[in-house]
């Protein structure tokens, strides 16, 4: 079995070096993994720095937002036919040894969708967050049916079957509701593992804005009566 | 006998007809949308033209005055456009997201490609 693991990044060129040697190189059960890089039409260094790691880069010449970018690593997958996709965020706000643990559930075929939720054990989670978040959860489940407990988390695996099936249409952040919808509407089986979230500064500037959450759920509504 | 405002407006209204006419000579719009905004600007016309019509309408729905009728139509419509208009923009926006993904993978896969040693 193969995995890709793949790093969505816009403008993260002070951390994706760092982010990119943290990964494992190695999981366990698993023969290849490879790591990818969608850069998602950076002004900075990303692509460079990304390089400067050794992990190869599909370069999207315009930005297109963290959806687009997970598309494009969905096609990608697809196209080379990996049997696990994990999407990991390029800020630095997931802990790699995490990813072991989502993978788990796909290799004992026991989900084809893995969620890494933040909010199950909700340690050490920014209040604001926390109020965002759920409003995101109700949102997603008034919207679409599906439940969450973090329906916004950047850390999640899917399986071959759910690679060849997932095919949302948000190019932004609305995109992960979408994905649970997609799974939803193909009987795929999701988990959620509890994850660990690291909030720092830079991670907490570069992700969701709270004010996201509106133009968020506008783009919901226009999705469901257009 | 028409007034000065009625006058102004059917003038317009002639010219924005005439746009939809040409730009679907030009094949710029397809036919059904010409036919769509000819609907629009001809029932203007009529209500313009002939203000009775627009307040026999009002009394059949239970408007006060013709000109209610024509804002509320108008409104709604206007609406609903918008609306039309902000899909359109999102599929215009899917599209070119499609573009952009299709031209990075393909350049990743010419690099890796060429990368391969000649036998």
């Amino acid at each position: 079995m193969k995995a890709l693991i793949l790093v969505p990044a816009f403008n993260e060129a002070t951390v994706i070096y760092s982010v990119l040697n943290s990964i494992p190189k190695k999981i366990n059960h698993l023969e290849n993994v490879e790591i990818i890089v969608v850069d998602d039409g950076s002004h900075d260094n990303t692509k460079k720095e990304a390089k400067r790691a050794g992990i190869q880069v599909i370069s999207h010449i315009l930005n297109r937002g963290l959806g687009a970018a997970i598309k494009t690593g969905i096609q990608y997958a697809r196209e080379k036919k990996y049997d696990i996709l994990v999407t990991f965020d390029g800020d630095g706000q997931h802990d790699p040894l995490d990813i072991q643990k989502i993978v788990q559930p796909i290799l004992m075929q026991k989900a084809d969708v893995v969620i890494g939720s933040r909010f199950i054990t909700k340690e050490g989670v920014p209040f604001d967050r926390l109020i965002i978040n759920s409003l995101a959860n109700v949102a997603t489940y008034l919207l679409f049916g599906t439940k969450s407990t973090d329906s916004q988390s950047g850390l999640r695996a899917l399986s071959k079957k759910a690679i060849a099936l997932i095919d949302f249409k948000a190019d932004r952040m609305e995109f992960s509701s979408e994905i649970l919808l997609e799974a939803k509407k193909h009987n795929l089986i999701v988990k959620e593992i509890p994850i660990k979230a690291i909030y720092t500064e830079y991670s907490r500037a570069k992700g969701q804005k709270n004010t996201n959450a509106f133009p968020v759920m506008f783009k919901f509504l226009v999705k469901l009566f257009r | 006998m028409f007034t000065s405002i009625q006058i102004v407006l059917i003038i317009f209204i002639l010219f924005a007809i005439s746009r939809v006419y040409l730009r679907a000579k030009e094949r710029v719009i397809p036919v059904k949308t010409a036919a769509f905004w000819a609907f629009i600007w001809i029932t203007a016309l009529i209500g313009i033209a002939l203000p009775t019509t627009t307040s026999k309408i009002a009394a059949y729905v239970g408007v006060g005055r013709g000109v209610d009728v024509i804002v509320y139509i108008s409104l709604a419509l206007l609406f609903y456009l918008v609306f039309r208009i902000y899909v359109m923009i999102e599929d215009l926006r899917h599209e070119i997201t499609k573009l952009i993904s299709n031209i990075g993978l393909k350049n990743t896969q010419k690099k890796s490609t060429s990368k391969k040693p000649i036998k």
